[in-house]
This record gives structure tokens, C-alpha cells and sequence, in this order.
């Protein structure tokens, strides 16, 4: 406002007005209290972890990290932007392609290769998105799916680099390919673990940022009506793309720890379906919530390994993520991580309302 | 001032807006007219979303039209809509916050411009909470708000106080009153409560059929015949025309 200070009702809270113009978040207790279990879990998980689960574990767990972070890319066009992705798998399988050529090719360090993966699979995969951003839901979601279907038929073709020479770095003659290498400070399996569980953490940081600047509140106001974010000024198309790119950039990294993680790469382990897949557990797992994407990962990655062990067909779970997918879309479109915690508490008062009716019926029978 | 010259806006054989010709000089301008007459086509037109088949807009000396819409807000076009718009993931601060994000306006300035339009629309609440727990009237003064902040040139109101109760109507229409000396924007108001277009609109348009039928003082339309016949029509609504 240019002129006069109107004499209305002053600002309630002179504290809240201090509070924001030093930019500091309120953290009450609430939030120390969630803060301080996160970082303990992370730590649990960075330290002891590794070392007490089993080697059959470890590798899955990797695995979990993986997928965690491409959901969580996943996540941020579907939940902040509104923009349903079917390709995200197929990204995935991009940036692990990229990764591998470059740790073949270059003596890179890993963080760096890392980075160059996810920049390079940026520039690919919001290059393939370009045409999409004219289109919103169904026909959205149909295009990345062909899109995916794509990349996976000229990762077959082209097959994953294994040490050999030229552009493809594919040699077919070869019989035991060497192995993708894996940073120095991280050669075994829980050393790997560890070292993607930090990548892990860079990348949630990394989109939290996003979420709670600039971007994040274009995002959500895109994702409300995208006339009013136009009235407000807010270059659609742009933030749009803005989203694809951090979304394609993860995909790019988890492909980098992908690569390690697996050392040898084989494109029939990477299926169009997958993406379809990535989409029912990110939806499951929770779209609106970050950690939704951590339940993203350990259901795509760690269920199945679970199952597997319990001798019962990891097949099921398709089934599952397909009742689980429909339940999210019609009951609980926030996902478990919104939805456990309000269930769980539903059970307590239940429990306790129990409790007391048995203990007055107690007392009124004698 | 906005200068509108001839506007007409087809959507395949409908002509939303046939021809309108007419001018807003300041204050608070009142637009008024039947369901379809075309009101909220016009703001649409204003806005960018609707590119009209001929005419032209010419907002304090400058074409609006050849504007892309989003840096139409960037200019000092603000806008509320019809159904309430105000964004339910972020806090009351950062959505009014959000418009001044995206606006020409140094960041310097951002904290205390948004408390000083939050506190403009007698918002008495947390700036922290979020939109999407608050109540209908006041998501409407956020929307308010996020019109206000900054320095708006013409803020267009799409039915500000539909579906509020009469004690939240009127705060609003004190409110929309203060906006003009406030801000210096000039304000347009549609609103089919006739009570509320008085007590804001010095002056007010009735448009019907997409053509313009009456311009004038606001109490001088509203005793208009034509106005009568073509928007208030039945005994009823010429009782209330008349005390209004």
C-alpha cells in the first residue's frame, strides 16, 4: 500500500510480528519434539543400521533409499503441483544409464558424478516433459507413460554402459564386465548404505527448501487453480517446469546410487510398469508429506525382499498396491503417513473408551 | 482511469460482451448485472485469461491487453473471484505475501507491506495459520488482502462478500470503501447485493446480455427503468431498488 496507514484494528500479536520479521520459524514444543526424533532416527539409521541388519538387508535397504528419493521427486509434481507423472521409473533408469557412463568413462569423484547425473538427467528429462506441460491429469499422465515406455525401449536397445568403448560404452562381447565403481569412502555394502542415506538427506533438504520458498508457494498455488496463480502474478509454465526439473534431478541422483548400489546394470531391470508402480506406492505412501516418499521406497523395495524371504510371491503385491492405490484415491488421498497417525490415535481413544466402559460396568456390578 | 473501447468477446455464437464501451475514472467503481450478462467475462478479459475478438483497454495510459497475463499482476492488476481463491496449503502470511513476492516490489519491503494489508482487512488472527483453517468471511479477507498488498493499480472484485452473513458484509464493504484512499487503486466491484454495491460504489455500470444498458451515480442507475426491467424485473427486487 502506497498511502495512508489505515487506522484499523492494529496486528493482534506484536510477538508474531517480531517473530516473522526476523524470519525465524516458531518452534514450539511440538515441533523440537519432532525435530529431535527425526534426527535421532536418521542417526539410528546412519550408524547402527548397516551394521545390525543382514547383508541381504543392507542391499535392499540401498534399494529403499533409492526409490525414496525418486518418489519423493515423484511427490512434489503430484502433491505440490498437481501434475500426475507416469515416467518417473523410466527417469530413474536414466540417470542410473548417465551415472554409469560417467564412472566408466571419467575418474570423477562419485559426489561429483552425482551431481553431473542429476544435472544431465534434469536436462533430459524436463526436455521430454516439454511437451507435456500443455496437458494436466489423464492425458498428462498418458503422455509420460509413453514417454516411459520410450526410454525403456532405447535403454533395451542401447543397453546399460559396461566398460566398454564409444558413446553406448556397451560391450556385448564381453563376459565378465567390470564392475561400476563406488566412491572410495563407501566400497562395501553398509559403507554404501550410509553413503546413500546422506545423498538421501541432502535431497530431502534440498526439496524442503524448495517447498517453504519462492517455488513451493508457486506450487501450491498452482496447484489450487492455476487462474488465480496467474492473477497472482505467478508464471505458470515456468514453475511448472521448474517442478519437472527437480523432480527429473532426483530421479537423476537416485539413478547415480542406483548404479552403485548395483555395480552391474541390466535394462531388463528396468520396466515400463515400474513407473506405474513408483505412482501407487508415492500415492500410498503420502504425496503431501515428504516422508511419504521414505514409505514409497520400503514398500516398493523393501515388502517384496520381505515377502521373498517369507517364501510367499512378492507378485501379491501388485494386487495390493492396486487395492492400496484405490483406497488412498478415494479414502485417505493424504496417504498412510497422514493417515496412521490420526488411525492410531482413533485406536487409543477407542481403547480407552473401552477400558473405562468395562471399568464402569466393573464398578456397577458391584 | 481505465478507458474499455468497443470490447466484444465471442466464445463460438454466445457474445459475452457485445461493444462495451465505457470508462472507470477512480474510486470504487460499481458493475452489476443479471447472471450471463457478462461481468465476470469482463474481468476475465481484464485479467488475460480471455482474449477478446475486438476492442481495446487502455489502463492510466497503458494497453492491457498487450500484456501476458501473468505480468498483468506484475503491473497492478489484482483480482478476487467469484468462488474464494485464496490458497489452503500456505498461512495467511505467505499467501498474501506470495502476490508481493511476484510483484515489482523489493523484498525489503515484503514483511511489513503483508502485515500492513493483512491488518487493512482487519484480519485479528495469526499470520502463521493456515488458510485452509480458517472460516469463509475471513478467506475472504485474505483474498482481500492479497488485492491489496503492495501497490495495486485496479483491483477487481468478483463477488467479495457472496455467501457471507450481513454482520461480514457489511466489515467488507468498509473495507472495499477504504481500498481506493488506501492504496490509490481504482477498485471494480460486481456484486448482486445491492446494499453492499451502494455503500461502496459512487458510481456504477449495469451490464445484460454482454451490452452495456446504464452507467451513472450508483443511486441514479438503480432507479434506472431499463435497469430495473432488465436486472431487478419482479415487484420484489424494485421494493428493495427503491430503499436501496
Amino acid at each position: 500500500m502506497t498511502a495512508t496507514e489505515p487506522s484499523s484494528p492494529k496486528m493482534s500479536g506484536g510477538g508474531a510480528r517480531e517473530a516473522l520479521s526476523l524470519q525465524m520459524p516458531k518452534l514450539d514444543t511440538r515441533a523440537k519434539i519432532r525435530a529431535a526424533v527425526v534426527v535421532l532416527l536418521l542417526a539410528f539409521c546412519l550408524l547402527f543400521l548397516p551394521a545390525i541388519v543382514s547383508g541381504y538387508y543392507v542391499i535392499a535397504l540401498t534399494q529403499v533409499v533409492v526409490y525414496a528419493i525418486a518418489a519423493l521427486g515423484l511427490g512434489v509434481l503430484v502433491g505440490r503441483v498437481g501434475l500426475v507423472s507416469l515416467g518417473q521409473a523410466a527417469v530413474l533408469a536414466l540417470g542410473a544409464w548417465v551415472s554409469a557412463r560417467l564412472l566408466f568413462a571419467t575418474a570423477l569423484p562419485y559426489p561429483l558424478v552425482l551431481l553431473l547425473a542429476g544435472v544431465i538427467t534434469m536436462v533430459l528429462g524436463t526436455l521430454v516433459g516439454l511437451p507435456a506441460l500443455r496437458m494436466r491429469g489423464l492425458y498428462l499422465a498418458l503422455i509420460t507413460l509413453m514417454l516411459a515406455g520410450a526410454i525403456t525401449t532405447v535403454l533395451e536397445t542401447t543397453n546399460f554402459p559396461n566398460g566398454g568403448h564409444g558413446f553406448l560404452g556397451y560391450n556385448g562381447a564381453s563376459v565378465e564386465p567390470p564392475a561400476i565403481r563406488r566412491p572410495s569412502i563407501a566400497t562395501s555394502d553398509p559403507d554404501f548404505l550410509r553413503y546413500s542415506i546422506v545423498v538421501a538427506i541432502l535431497m530431502f533438504l534440498l526439496v524442503v527448501w524448495h517447498l517453504r520458498s519462492r517455488p513451493g508457494r508457486a506450487w501450491a498455488a498452482i496447484r489450487q487453480s492455476e487462474a488465480s496463480a496467474l492473477a497472482a502474478g505467478i508464471n505458470t509454465t515456468r514453475y511448472k517446469l521448474w517442478a519437472f526439473a527437480l523432480a527429473s534431478f532426483l530421479a537423476g541422483v537416485a539413478g547415480g546410487l542406483l548404479a552403485g548400489a548395483d555395480k552391474f546394470l541390466y535394462s531388463y531391470d528396468f520396466q515400463t510398469q515400474d513407473s506405474i508402480t513408483l505412482l501407487a506406492v508415492a500415492l500410498m505412501g503420502g504425496v503431501y508429506n515428504i516422508w511419504g516418499a521414505v514409505v514409497a521406497g520400503l514398500f516398493m523395495q523393501l515388502l517384496p525382499q520381505i515377502l521373498n524371504q517369507i517364501g510367499v510371491s512378492p507378485y501379491w503385491l501388485i494386487v495390493l498396491f492396486g487395492v492400496g492405490a484405490l483406497q488412498v484415491l478415494t479414502t485417505a488421498p493424504a496417504g498412510i503417513v497422514d493417515q496412521l497417525p490420526k488411525d492410531l490415535a482413533r485406536l487409543g481413544r477407542l481403547i480407552v473408551r473401552l477400558a473405562r466402559r468395562s471399568a464402569a460396568s466393573q464398578a456397577g456390578a458391584q | 482511469m481505465i478507458e474499455i473501447s468497443n470490447l466484444t468477446v465471442r466464445f463460438g455464437g454466445v457474445t459475452p460482451l457485445d461493444g462495451v464501451t465505457l470508462t472507470f475514472e477512480q474510486g470504487t467503481c460499481g458493475l452489476i448485472g443479471p447472471n450471463g450478462a457478462g461481468k465476470s467475462t469482463f474481468f476475465n478479459v481484464l485479467s488475460g485469461f480471455v482474449k477478446p475478438a475486438a476492442g481495446s483497454v487502455t489502463a492510466f495510459g497503458e494497453d492491457l491487453l498487450a500484456m501476458p497475463h501473468f505480468k498483468r499482476a506484475r503491473w497492478g492488476v489484482r483480482r478476487t473471484f467469484q468462488t474464494e481463491q485464496a490458497i489452503e496449503q500456505l498461512s495467511v502470511f505467505d499467501n498474501v505475501a506470495m502476490i508481493h513476492e511476484h510483484s515489482n516490489l523489493t523484498r525489503a519491503s515484503r514483511r511489513a507491506d503483508t502485515l500492513e494489508a493483512i491488518s487493512f482487512v482487519g484480519l485479528e488472527i495469526d499470520p502463521d495459520r493456515k488458510v485452509g483453517t480458517l472460516g469463509a468471511a475471513e478467506r475472504r479477507l485474505v483474498e482481500v488482502a492479497r488485492a491489496v498488498v503492495g501497490k495495486p493499480r485496479l483491483v477487481l472484485l468478483d463477488e467479495p462478500a457472496a455467501g457471507l452473513p450481513e454482520e461480514e458484509t457489511t466489515h467488507m464493504g468498509e473495507v472495499i470503501q477504504r481500498i481506493p484512499d488506501a492504496t490509490g487503486a481504482l477498485v471494480i466491484l460486481v456484486d448482486h447485493d445491492m446494499s453492499l454495491v451502494s455503500a461502496c460504489c459512487g458510481v456504477t455500470s449495469v451490464l445484460d446480455f454482454g451490452k452495456l444498458i446504464a452507467s451513472g451515480t450508483t443511486a441514479e442507475v438503480l432507479r434506472n427503468e431499463n435497469v430495473i426491467r432488465a436486472y431487478l424485473g419482479t415487484e420484489l427486487i424494485e421494493d428493495q431498488a427503491v430503499t436501496a
